[in-house]
């Protein structure tokens, strides 16, 4: 054991990383580059194409600002109901984009809503590039 | 004691739905809480009847307006919530329907109906689905409390 320590915290972070699965921001973005990739293989995210994506609107009553404003490191409100939103920006909540289960439920259904169909890769890896370029 | 029964059927009459089993306010399900309180507050189970939640749990794909589906364990275990919770009065739209809006209920109805119809429209309620406009403590349950400043709040 000459560098016991190194490698107990190897372990450790495996561990931690088993259990708990954490997710970052970008772990995100990787992950629907990826995606996107699988049909274009010389696809790059482009942070203001998701700003413009965000802010238009698709076929419906709401564009993604509806509820979330155009600004997405400030609070936002429900069209219909009020409700306040947090913000979506990692960089104002810290716990936006961590969690896989949360981020496929809202993007699925929001997407729904906003553009009656699901988001491809490609747009969902745009508009999270633009969210990690917030400040 | 007789005289006291119709005072008595008044008084439940006012409560929503005579509450749920036991009159107490429902055990908070977490799934429940944080699914259903995302975009709106988590409206208490004994304020609709057990097939209204079921037809709500239903519907979730088009949930007024917006797109409320989750996954398939979720829905039933939040559906088992509001069933196990929900108000004991049968309720019945003009169509034969159970009813989906707390809104169209009587009992909201007669529990709001000296609110008029500006304050609805205001920008700071914008729908009457918004409780915590007027009722601060809503998100916990506690619809006493009325910032508006008039006494009332559920009886």
């Amino acid at each position: 054991m000459k560098h016991p320590v190194p490698v107990v915290i190897a372990i450790v972070t495996l561990y931690m990383a088993s259990v708990t699965s954490a997710l970052a921001p970008r772990d995100f973005l990787s992950r629907f580059e990826t995606a996107a990739r699988a049909s274009d293989p010389a696809f790059t995210p482009v942070a203001a194409r998701g700003a413009v994506f965000f802010k238009a609107r698709h076929g419906t009553d709401w564009s993604c600002s509806s509820c979330h404003t155009d600004n997405p490191a400030a609070v936002g409100r429900h069209a219909a109901t009020g409700k306040v939103i947090q913000p979506l920006a990692p960089a104002a909540r810290p716990d936006r984009l961590t969690d896989s289960a949360k981020v496929d439920k809202w993007f699925r259904r929001n997407c729904s809503d906003v553009l009656n169909r699901e988001c491809t890769p490609r747009e969902k890896a745009d508009v999270v590039a633009w969210l990690l370029t917030i400040r | 004691m007789t005289r006291w029964i119709p005072v008595t059927m008044f008084l439940l009459s006012a409560s929503p739905a005579f509450a749920a089993a036991g009159g107490q306010k429902a055990q908070a399900s977490p799934v429940w809480r944080e699914e259903c309180s995302s975009c709106h507050v988590a409206y208490p189970p004994r304020l609709l009847p057990a097939d209204s939640w079921r037809a709500v749990m239903a519907g979730l794909k088009t949930h007024f307006g917006t797109d409320a589906s989750v996954d398939a364990k979720t829905a039933s275990d939040i559906e088992r919530f509001l069933v196990a919770n929900a108000g004991m009065r049968p309720l019945r739209s003009m169509d034969g329907t159970p009813p989906l809006r707390i809104t169209t209920t009587p009992w909201f109805l007669r529990e709001h109906d000296e609110v008029p119809a500006s304050t609805w429209k205001s920008a700071k309620v914008k729908s009457a689905s918004n409780c915590t406009a007027c009722h601060a403590g809503a998100e916990g349950d506690n619809f006493s409390d009325d910032s508006s400043g008039r006494s009332g709040g559920r009886r």
